[in-house]
């Protein structure tokens, strides 16, 4: 094919490239440059190039370490204990339920997830609160109860993600059950295979790779979650359920250190760019 | 066999039911709430029917102004990007070439990038370039955002449209663009609905990115301001809180449905990301 020719056809993605490239490659690259300044948020005629200064001052930061430590319980309880485990559960249960609750089902729990991330933070901030609905139910259940915010904030905060985004779970283990195809589980019926020993036999090593695609985009969108906890807590009470992006967004507006903040930004970057490079492993079959 | 299968559904119709009530508990929150006169953080029958909390908060500065913010920054910010993934699908979808594999590539690490971690240094990039505090700017950044996801299920929806009809076109003279335009577009109906309802849905909702890059309080858009009804100190009106939140989530709610009925429960999203 003549080269002018080439050029003519892919003309179309021109946009799309030139979009990209200034919007989401050039915020990167320059993430990656204003990591290693000490670029501040105001009065500052120009900023420095300080190495590694403000990686050294993440890691021996004891606000720092606190956010990432906060940051793996978020996602470990919320993502892949929560809505993993959850979304299976109702898709396996869904198989077998009437079709009504099936309805039902389905359609509370997707309505949970299409809300606006700041509806769903305020929705569960009144669930939570002290004088909210769940303290409501434990006193007519006569158990103690609690002021969730306040002594338990990642707790509340993880349940409110999980509330939030198990459908997206629920809706791929759907997708992924329906396509075994029903002889293999009835031939294990048949042999006496009970309920759990089909699940964990038959069932999940055959859903396999739809656990490993659902797990790393429940974790990256875990990751990046930032307006549910703003809503609901502000990463406080002090710095209690302040996670990653939060405390990033914390150290370049509050304390006006755009350098630091960005670095931080870069590490979640790079963490989220493993995650990434994983999730095309799992799929390098289908491009 | 048969008892066994009904005491199985039974089981599973109970625990179904659990966790459809406690999902629901905070979604009954809001509904009630927003018909209380006086309406409180928990649960609870109204004690009257009252539309007094939509009649508050339905004024130009409260509502209208904000929804109208959303409209255009998500209306925007939609149409670049279904404008701008229709015509990178095109070739993607129907010319060989050794870049498209690496192109996908590329687009598919994108897609799972957390957009959040890069909103500080979107927002030093904008105050150099003096993007910040625009409705223009925010809207290319949300195009941005979203394109790598819109162009990956652009190109899967238009692979599934038959090149046959189009080479007829070919030989009748039409070029790539009107093929494009008139053809395939129109037979991807159903591609192009989830891909602009996904696209205005996902937007329509994000939080971080008006509250990073706009900064005067009249162009916010209703996900940001609905932050206000907590701003000033004192008394939360919370019926009124609860009435805006049902006015600012309908659109999204009455979209999904629409793009869920036409095109059978999973929404296509479950099969795009099929692994």
């Amino acid at each position: 094919m003549k080269p002018q020719r080439r050029l003519v056809r892919s003309l179309p993605l021109a946009p799309t490239v030139v979009l990209l490239l200034l919007f989401l490659a050039g915020p990167i690259a320059y993430c990656v440059y204003i990591a290693f300044t000490d670029l501040q948020l105001t009065g500052q005629a120009h900023s420095s190039f300080t190495g590694f200064a403000n990686f050294r001052h993440a890691f021996g930061d004891p606000e720092f370490r606190n956010a990432v430590w906060l940051t793996l319980v978020f996602t470990v309880l919320s993502s892949l204990v929560g809505q993993n485990t959850l979304g299976l559960a109702l898709a396996a249960l869904m198989k077998r339920a009437s079709k009504p609750v099936r309805t039902l089902t389905g359609g509370v729990v997707i309505t949970a997830w299409v809300l606006p991330e700041v509806v769903a933070g305020f929705l569960l901030y009144a669930f939570f609160r002290r004088e909210g609905t769940l303290n409501a139910i434990l006193d007519g259940l006569h158990l103690p109860r609690q002021n969730w915010l306040f002594t338990l904030p990642i707790l509340a905060v993880s349940f409110a993600n999980v509330w939030r985004g198990t459908a997206f779970s629920m809706l791929v283990y759907s997708a992924a059950l329906d396509e075994i195809p029903s002889e293999i589980t009835e031939a294990a019926e048949v042999d006496g295979a009970g309920g759990w020993r089909r699940m964990w036999h038959i069932t999940l090593p055959m859903i396999r790779r739809s656990i490993g695609t659902n797990l790393m985009l429940n974790t990256l969108q875990t990751l990046s979650v930032f307006g549910l906890i703003w809503v609901m807590t502000r990463g406080g009470p002090g710095n209690k359920s302040q996670t990653l992006p939060l405390f990033m967004y914390e150290q370049a507006f509050q304390n006006s250190m755009i350098g630091y903040g960005t670095a931080v930004a870069l590490l979640l970057l790079l963490v989220g760019s493993l995650f990434s490079v994983v999730y095309l492993r799992l799929l390098r079959t289908e491009v | 066999m048969a008892r066994t299968r009904a005491s199985r559904r039974l089981v599973a119709d109970i625990c179904l039911l659990a966790v459809a009530v406690a999902f629901a508990l905070p979604l009954a929150w809001v509904v009630l709430s927003c018909v209380d006169p006086h309406a409180g953080l928990r649960v609870r029958v109204p004690g009257g029917l009252t539309l007094d909390n939509f009649h508050a908060i339905l004024t130009p500065d409260i509502t209208y102004t904000p929804l109208l913010n959303s409209l255009i920054l998500c209306g925007g910010g939609t149409a670049l990007t279904v404008a701008c993934a229709a015509l990178a699908a095109y070739p993607l979808s129907r010319f060989r070439s050794r870049l498209n594999r690496p192109f996908l590539l590329t687009i598919l690490f994108a897609t799972s990038l957390p957009i959040t971690a890069i909103m500080v240094p979107v927002y030093a990039l904008f105050v150099r370039v003096n993007l910040i505090d625009t409705l223009q700017g925010t809207i290319f950044f949300f195009a941005a955002s979203q394109l790598p996801f819109a162009v990956w299920l652009m190109k899967n929806f238009m692979d599934g449209v038959p090149r046959e009809l189009e080479e007829a076109a070919w030989t009748d003279g039409a070029n790539s663009l009107q093929s494009l335009v008139r053809i395939v577009l129109p037979l991807m109906g159903p591609g192009l609905a989830v891909v602009t309802v996904f696209s205005f849905v996902m937007m329509w909702g994000n939080f971080f990115v008006p509250f990073m890059l706009l900064l005067t309080p009249d162009q916010m858009p209703a996900s940001v301001s609905i932050n206000d009804f907590f701003g000033n100190r004192g008394m939360v009106a919370y019926g009124q809180l609860a009435a805006f939140s049902v006015i600012y989530s309908t659109p999204v709610i009455l979209l999904y449905v629409l793009v869920a009925r036409r095109l059978g429960g999973g929404f296509a999203l479950g099969g795009a990301v099929k692994g």
